[in-house]
């Protein structure tokens, strides 16, 4: 009977793990295609590997992308968290205003955030492509980072901020040793899911700026022509990058918590 | 010192880049020239076309996220009593296809699903006749599980994981059968996770980018799409109209988070996390 | 819960590495004019940038852009930066209504000689006092001769029930209210509600054949066999054709959309005769001739059309005969009149059959 259960369950999720990764495994495969199409075989070659390496725009590109994803997830993190911890202890009707225009940018259509951010910029003069772009996406990545934190502020005691401060804790101290400890999953998780949206956003990139483009504004521009199996060749190396970094911190934990269980056993 | 400070430099963040193109948006939908009118959104109301389109959006995101929530409560079930190892590879290889670009990965769809794709190729070698899948409401609502399916499965796995797993004993114990012991003790207290999945998958559904364009072909033309064609194609004189159908959105929006937020009460508990 | 914050904190140190090399790789940065260049995605050499660089030590800020309606929403913006742009034509005269762009200085661009005098002087900018053609074409239907047995002379292939399914039209509005228009003998340009209306429903009655309203996957689809007919530009054709041997490219004899999309320098910049040495750049034959085969577009430039080659010359797509031409007609702004097309286009669009 469990066994009819687990071969079940595995086929079940093999599936759907299928379902994700298929476009995954098209597009890599396509990179090695000698033709421009996609779903059009004509012969394996690197040559569009080679062709990416040269290419400055596609390299700029993935550096404006890389690096807004990863400033504007560490900013957002930051302001996130504290507000985290300021809201929780809000009174309940400020507290529940916050909340609710917080999750203004994630219910928002992306085009209407990225149309309202562009009038906006106008209206303060902020001008720079770069600043606009941080600014745009450390704005809809924050409230995904307080409605992270909060679930686990909720779960955590209030009174160890208290005790700690009735120790002689300053409050700052307080929160350093003992409350950002104890959310630091949410924090995490907060991050994570930042960083995921900024790499993937397109829409307010676009319209929120002018003269930069990260990745998916290029991707979006050059379809008009066609989209170049050089940008397949581009994500096959950053799926590649990022399933090994993954394998590798997986297999460590792994191996860690195989040494716990063995551990626990001697005892 | 207050907490509560803490939140000050977020709040004035908040007020200046979250309420203020917020405030922008509904200034331009009740004003000509700078006085107060209805006539943007009379416009937005009057047309059949737009509440149609706003119909079968809705319709559509409803769908997708049954279909998700079908698809993903098993598999955050499943995850959730596996061992924390195996569950925590299986986990990231949830997260990980949502880091490829989006765009991409709907082109790559199309490839799967053209009519001389690689689903009708593969059919073909098993002599099958081939398929018209692609640019079809089916192939828009796959694209939409497709892109919304993790944030379904996540919010749900990590309140499954947290679940009291003496309590599902427990109710074996007393003589209920699987059936049972799913619906009076696992559903009941994994609503809030549940309630966080369907409103992260159902309210950007409404609004989905570019999934009916590339994979329906532009035959089925949902919300989103009309509020583009508003404020890109007709240009700045549409903003005020568009910004009309933008507004009837946001209220939609507004009223689907209170029911939630009702929905969240009723269940006693707070959210189910999100990751 | 411990499991994955660990390995969460292990990736936020990776990434917060990788931050650092960010903002290494962000400081420094020489102070040179920079032109802010905004153009269609890979419609380009880029190579031809480095060139122009390297020539006048001008820095190139090159990004792109999908659409024509896109990039007048920038172009609108009060504090637009950028300071060369290539919008269509109808688009040229939308532009220069709203009083955007810069009067160009002839005497800084002596390469206009090169311009083809049939391509010079169009009704969207008289005497060319705004833009340079940069790239032209006409829009006629691709067809793939292993699907197609009628002879491919008239729009009206696309209402035959025989390739219902097979049928790619664009997703655009003026393209492909301009079929239906040019279909029924009218003007792509009309103002008569009345032919807006009968295009609607022609296009209402065709839905049902049609596969798909696409942008550009509709070279993908034809590329793979997915389609029997497509609405497309001709220099997106020459590709397709030497991608799918199978595939080939015709006008319609009573004539079709002709198209030119332009250089022009917006109103806003700040650097405007840098942007005339770049057009100018872009005028001279040898650039002209390598930018044009790059693109696969038909090129304005007459010399740089010599220096292509016979193959180039005499290929019908790429270089159409002069009568045909004769019987096209370019789009013009319609100004307001567009809400009409856009309701009609609307109901197209979300009519369920």
């Amino acid at each position: 009977m469990k066994r009819i259960a687990d071969f079940f369950k595995g086929t079940y999720l093999g599936l759907m793990l299928l379902f994700l990764y298929a476009p995954i495994i098209v597009l890599m495969v396509f990179s090695f295609n000698e033709s421009k199409t996609m779903g059009h075989w004509s012969g394996f070659s690197f040559k569009w590997y080679e062709a990416l390496l040269s290419d400055a725009t596609i390299m700029d590109a993935l550096w404006v992308t890389l690096s807004v994803a990863i400033i504007s997830a560490i900013a957002a993190t930051a302001i996130g968290t504290f507000a985290a911890i300021g809201i929780h202890s809000m009174k309940k009707s400020p507290k529940s205003v916050v909340e609710n225009i917080s999750q203004l940018p994630m219910v928002n259509p992306d085009l209407v955030t990225g149309i309202s951010f562009m009038m906006l910029f106008a209206l303060l003069g902020i001008k720079g492509g770069y600043t606009r772009m941080l600014i745009a996406h450390i704005t809809f990545n924050i409230p995904y980072v307080i409605f992270s934190v909060l679930p686990k502020l909720r779960q955590s005691s209030n009174n160890l901020y208290e005790a700690a401060m009735d120790l002689g804790c300053t409050p700052w101290m307080a929160l350093r040793k003992v409350v950002i400890p104890d959310i630091m999953p949410g924090i995490v998780s907060g991050f994570i899911l930042s960083f995921t949206l900024s790499l993937d956003d397109f829409v307010v990139s676009w319209f929120a700026t002018s003269g930069i483009q990260n990745l998916s504004i290029y991707i979006y521009s050059i379809a008009r022509r066609g989209i170049s199996p050089k940008i397949n060749a581009l994500s096959a190396i950053m799926f590649v990058a990022v399933m090994t970094l993954l394998l590798f911190v997986n297999l460590r934990s792994l191996k860690e918590e195989r040494e716990a269980e063995k551990q626990i056993k001697r005892l | 010192m207050k907490r509560t400070v803490f939140a000050y430099p977020y709040i004035v963040w908040m007020l200046i880049f979250i309420l203020a193109p917020m405030l922008l948006i509904v200034w331009y939908a009740f004003t000509k020239n700078g006085a107060f009118t209805l006539t943007n959104l009379g416009a937005a109301l009057r047309d059949p076309i737009y509440m149609q389109v706003l119909a079968r959006s809705v319709w559509i995101a409803f769908e997708a996220t049954v279909i998700c929530l079908l698809l993903g409560y098993p598999i955050a079930w499943m995850l959730s009593t596996m061992k924390k190892s195996t569950a925590a590879i299986l986990y990231v290889l949830f997260v990980v296809p949502m880091w490829m670009n989006f765009l991409l990965r709907t082109y790559a769809w199309q490839a799967l699903l053209d009519s001389a794709g690689i689903l009708n190729s593969i059919l073909a070698f098993f002599g099958l006749p081939p398929q018209n899948l692609l640019y079809t409401e089916e192939a828009i609502m796959l694209g939409t599980v497709y892109n919304f399916l993790p944030f379904m499965v996540l919010p749900i796995y990590s309140v499954l994981v947290k679940l009291d797993k003496s309590l599902v004993e427990a109710a074996y114990d007393l003589g209920a059968n699987g059936v049972t012991t799913f619906f009076k003790v696992i559903l009941p207290q994994s609503i809030p996770g549940v309630i966080s999945g369907i409103t992260m998958v159902f309210i950007p559904a409404i609004t989905a980018f570019a999934i009916s364009r590339l994979l329906g072909g532009s035959k089925f033309m949902l919300y989103g799409d009309l509020i583009e064609n508003q404020f890109i194609t007709l240009g700045r004189d549409a903003w005020p109209v568009g910004s009309a159908l933008s507004f009837i959105l946001l209220v939609l929006v507004l009223i689907s988070m209170a029911v939630m937020r009702r929905a969240e009460r009723e269940a006693g508990e707070e959210g189910g996390m999100l990751w | 819960m411990n499991l994955y914050s660990n390995i969460k904190k292990k990736i936020a140190l990776i990434l917060a590495l990788l931050m650092i090399a960010a903002l290494c790789g962000c400081v420094g940065g020489e102070k040179a004019t920079t032109l802010y260049v905004l153009n269609w995605g890979d419609y380009i050499d880029e190579a031809l940038l480095t060139e122009f660089e390297e020539e006048s030590g001008i820095k190139i800020n090159y990004t792109s852009m999908a659409t024509n309606e896109e990039m007048m929403v920038k172009l609108q913006e009060p504090d637009c930066i950028y300071d060369v742009c290539f919008p269509s034509d109808y688009i040229i005269e939308k532009l220069v209504a709203q009083d955007l762009l810069h009067e160009l200085n002839k005497d800084n661009i002596p390469n206009l000689v090169n311009i083809d005098q049939r391509f010079m002087d169009l009704d969207f900018d008289p005497g060319n006092k705004y833009s340079v053609p940069y790239m032209w074409g006409t829009v006629g239907i691709l067809y793939n001769t292993t699907m197609v047995s009628d002879p491919v002379d008239s729009w009206d292939i696309l209402w035959n029930e025989k390739y219902s399914g097979q049928i790619l039209m664009y997703d655009s509005i003026r393209d492909t209210m301009g079929v239906a228009l040019m279909k029924l003998g009218r003007s792509v340009n009309t103002r008569d509600e009345q032919d807006i209306k009968d295009a609607e429903e022609a296009l209402i009655a065709q839905k049902p054949l049609v596969l798909a309203y696409l942008g550009d996957s509709i070279k993908d689809r034809m590329i793979s066999g997915g389609g029997a007919l497509a609405i497309v530009y001709s220099g997106d054709a020459m590709w397709c054709m030497d991608e799918n041997p199978d595939l080939a490219y015709a006008v319609p004899k009573t004539g079709t959309n002709l198209w030119f999309d332009n250089i022009i320098i917006p109103k806003t910049s700040k650097h405007t005769e840098e942007a005339e040495a770049f057009i100018n750049f872009l005028c001279d034959a040898d650039v002209a001739a390598q930018n044009a085969e790059y693109i696969g577009y038909s090129t304005p430039n007459a010399p740089a059309l010599q220096l292509m080659g016979e193959d180039y010359i005499n290929n019908e797509t790429y270089n159409p005969p002069q009568e045909l031409l004769d019987k096209c007609e370019i789009f013009h702004d319609l100004g307001d009149f567009i809400t009409v097309y856009n309701d009609a286009w609307n109901r197209v669009k979300s009519y369920v059959g």
